[in-house]
């Protein structure tokens, strides 16, 4: 995708998505007409977009817009909660995310995701990462090895923490316990990675490594990132969706949508004169 | 914008005023209020320390009262299953293994069924049943202890006599070796149904300070364990549990402090009987069921002694029960914290 083929699109009226955008990649994600509902508190609006196979979407959006809800409805994390519900239609490839019978460890399995603050769980480094791996079956210890040393190298960790993997995973700081957070969801060889406000609890040397890591990345996942730093949305990723109020006001390509919004409220949140 | 903008000179304006108006004012109101001030802290300083001052009253009363026996047998009160105020020879072993084995059975009875409320209650219960449930265990908590000891002596006693123990003779007494624990006749009061009875009575203490933990797990954890295909039992017993697991032994600890020193109850189910028998149907006694037992028929000094240091040996192994507990649920506190 360039700039010239999205900006020889037809400016459709918003809130529609900019088809054409998402159109040159396979979309691995479509999500059509979505609605999400706390209790009776409306938080999606007929939200549609498509998430283009390895690439980066990035979610942008003042708080409470809905950006991180519409990412948990992707891997159904909101099902934990009772009184939470989404209508509409979600698909990962032909599959049906919202359907009843849905197997939600495997889909999780196929959509992993990393949060807002570090998660390491309470045991060594090696058995997080191992951990999620053993969950779906049995696997000889050398293949685990292999597993483990590969997540953490694809996590841009393995160098710091190869003679120490016997140790907690609380003794790591901030920024590595995120990477290790990363290798962890990367060890499932997922398809979809989502990630919600990911350096938010990081400082800026901690948040460009992950930066770089999310680029390299997408090479090889489709990732969704939400978050509230403008200037990561414009560096990381080739699409970005503006979320206001529960519906997507814009989506397109992120140069188009951070040089030529197209609808007003859109221009005046990444101007800055507001959110 | 413009409004703020407009409102904005009249806010120093406004400090300004009452920062004139200060010291005039308040140089005799500061006087006054010194003198108040430093009455109001020695008022509350002296209440605080009221609780050393009682507690360490009955450690200092406690070892007087002993004194005579302390001296006479010496550590050997601990070891002496003797118990004969004809002879004036007594020793405090068959109450203290009592003590320890009723409180001890108790907690592996109390304790799973405990965590087992705790994580019905943090993940599986419907959101309606969350608050009856609790509420009920808390209720258990607070009936009075002389209600579970005639519920115990006039309704489990008879079930355990009829039921439960010919059971256990039958099945685990044939056992070799663990056989002996459930040997000889079915008395129905006796260490066994003090033991259920303490259970019953720990419970709550277990499940309450088990819920408390679990819900301070950070929600995030639980969901990156649900989000990586955990099932509820995997994100529980790995991630819920390690996390929690300081807290969880200090809340078990609370409630074996309190099966330690429960009197009433105890007294009612165990027998008082003072020997120490290697089979938990036997009767037995505890140092508390003692106490409240003899207090009356103490006529002799060392008697009474003998009693006073029972007491003493109750409240040492209880103080490091709780402070254990205390610190353990202070780790916890503080790491959930951070």
């Amino acid at each position: 995708m360039t700039d010239m083929q999205a900006a020889a699109t037809p400016a459709p009226p918003p809130p529609q998505p900019d088809a054409a955008s998402a159109a040159a990649t396979r979309p691995k994600m479509t999500v059509r007409g979505l609605d999400f509902f706390y209790g009776a508190t409306k938080a999606l609006k007929g939200v549609s977009i498509d998430l283009a196979e390895r690439r980066t979407t990035a979610f942008i959006g003042p708080s409470g817009c809905g950006k991180s809800t519409l990412l948990r409805v992707l891997n159904r994390m909101y099902a934990l909660y009772p009184g939470q519900r989404a209508e509409g239609e979600v698909r990962l490839d032909d599959m049906d995310v919202l359907a009843e019978g849905v197997d939600l460890d495997a889909l999780r399995a196929r959509v992993g995701m990393v949060f807002q603050k570090p998660t390491p769980f309470p045991m060594s480094i090696y058995e997080n990462v191992a951990f999620g791996v053993r969950l779906y079956g049995r696997i000889a210890k050398s293949e685990m090895d292999g597993r483990v040393e590969s997540a953490l190298r694809r996590s841009a960790l393995w160098d710091e923490v190869k003679d120490k993997l016997g140790t907690s995973g609380l003794g790591l700081s901030g920024g590595q316990q995120q990477r290790l957070c990363i290798a962890r969801t990367v060890a499932l060889s997922p398809e979809v990675i989502l990630f919600d406000e990911p350096t938010s609890a990081l400082d800026p040397i901690s948040t460009a490594r992950i930066e770089e890591l999310i680029d390299e990345l997408s090479e090889d996942y489709t990732i969704a990132i939400v978050t509230h730093n403008m200037q990561q949305a414009a560096r990381i990723s080739e699409f970005t969706a503006f979320m206001y109020l529960g519906e997507l006001v814009e989506f397109g390509e992120t140069g188009r949508v951070f040089t030529a919004p197209r609808d007003a409220r859109t221009q005046n949140y990444i101007t800055g004169r507001f959110g | 914008m413009a409004d703020i903008a407009d409102a904005s000179p009249i806010q120093p304006a406004h400090a300004m005023r009452v920062a004139f108006a200060a010291p005039a004012d308040r140089s005799g109101a500061l006087a006054r209020l010194r003198f108040a001030d430093a009455l109001f802290e020695r008022a509350t300083f002296g209440a605080a320390a009221l609780v050393p001052l009682v507690m360490s009253g009955i450690l200092v009363a406690l070892v007087v009262g002993a004194w005579p026996a302390l001296a006479k047998f010496g550590a050997g009160f601990l070891f002496n299953q003797v118990w004969n105020p004809v002879t004036d020879n007594f020793g405090g072993a068959a109450a203290i293994w009592g003590t320890i084995v009723t409180a001890a059975l108790a907690m592996a009875l109390a304790g799973p069924i405990g965590l087992g409320i705790a994580i019905f209650l943090t993940e599986l219960c419907p959101y309606s049943l969350r608050r009856p449930i609790g509420t009920a265990i808390e209720l258990l908590a607070g009936i009075p202890s002389i209600i579970y000891g005639i519920w115990g002596l006039f309704v489990l006693v008879p079930l355990v006599q009829a039921y439960v123990q010919p059971a256990l003779i039958a099945t685990l007494g044939r056992v070799p070796l663990a056989g002996a624990l459930f040997a000889g006749p079915p008395y129905g009061i006796g260490v066994l149904s003090a033991a259920f009875v303490l259970a019953i009575m720990v419970l709550p203490f277990v499940a309450a300070v088990a819920r408390d933990v679990f819900e301070a797990a950070p929600p995030l954890l639980k969901e990156a364990a649900y989000g990586i295909g955990c099932t509820r039992w995997e994100v529980m017993y790995r991630v819920v549990l390690p996390f929690s697991r300081v807290g969880v032994a200090g809340g078990m600890i609370l409630g074996l402090g309190r099966a330690l020193g429960e009197t009433m109850a105890v007294t009612f189910v165990i027998g008082n009987a003072h020997r120490i028998s290697a089979s938990l149907l036997a009767p037995g006694t505890s140092i508390s069921a003692t106490i409240a037992n003899e207090f009356t028929e103490a006529t002799t000094d060392m008697y009474r002694a003998a009693l006073f240091e029972l007491g003493l040996i109750l409240f040492a192994i209880t103080f490091v029960a709780l402070a254990a507990a205390r610190w353990m649920l202070s780790r916890a506190g503080g790491r959930v914290r951070a």
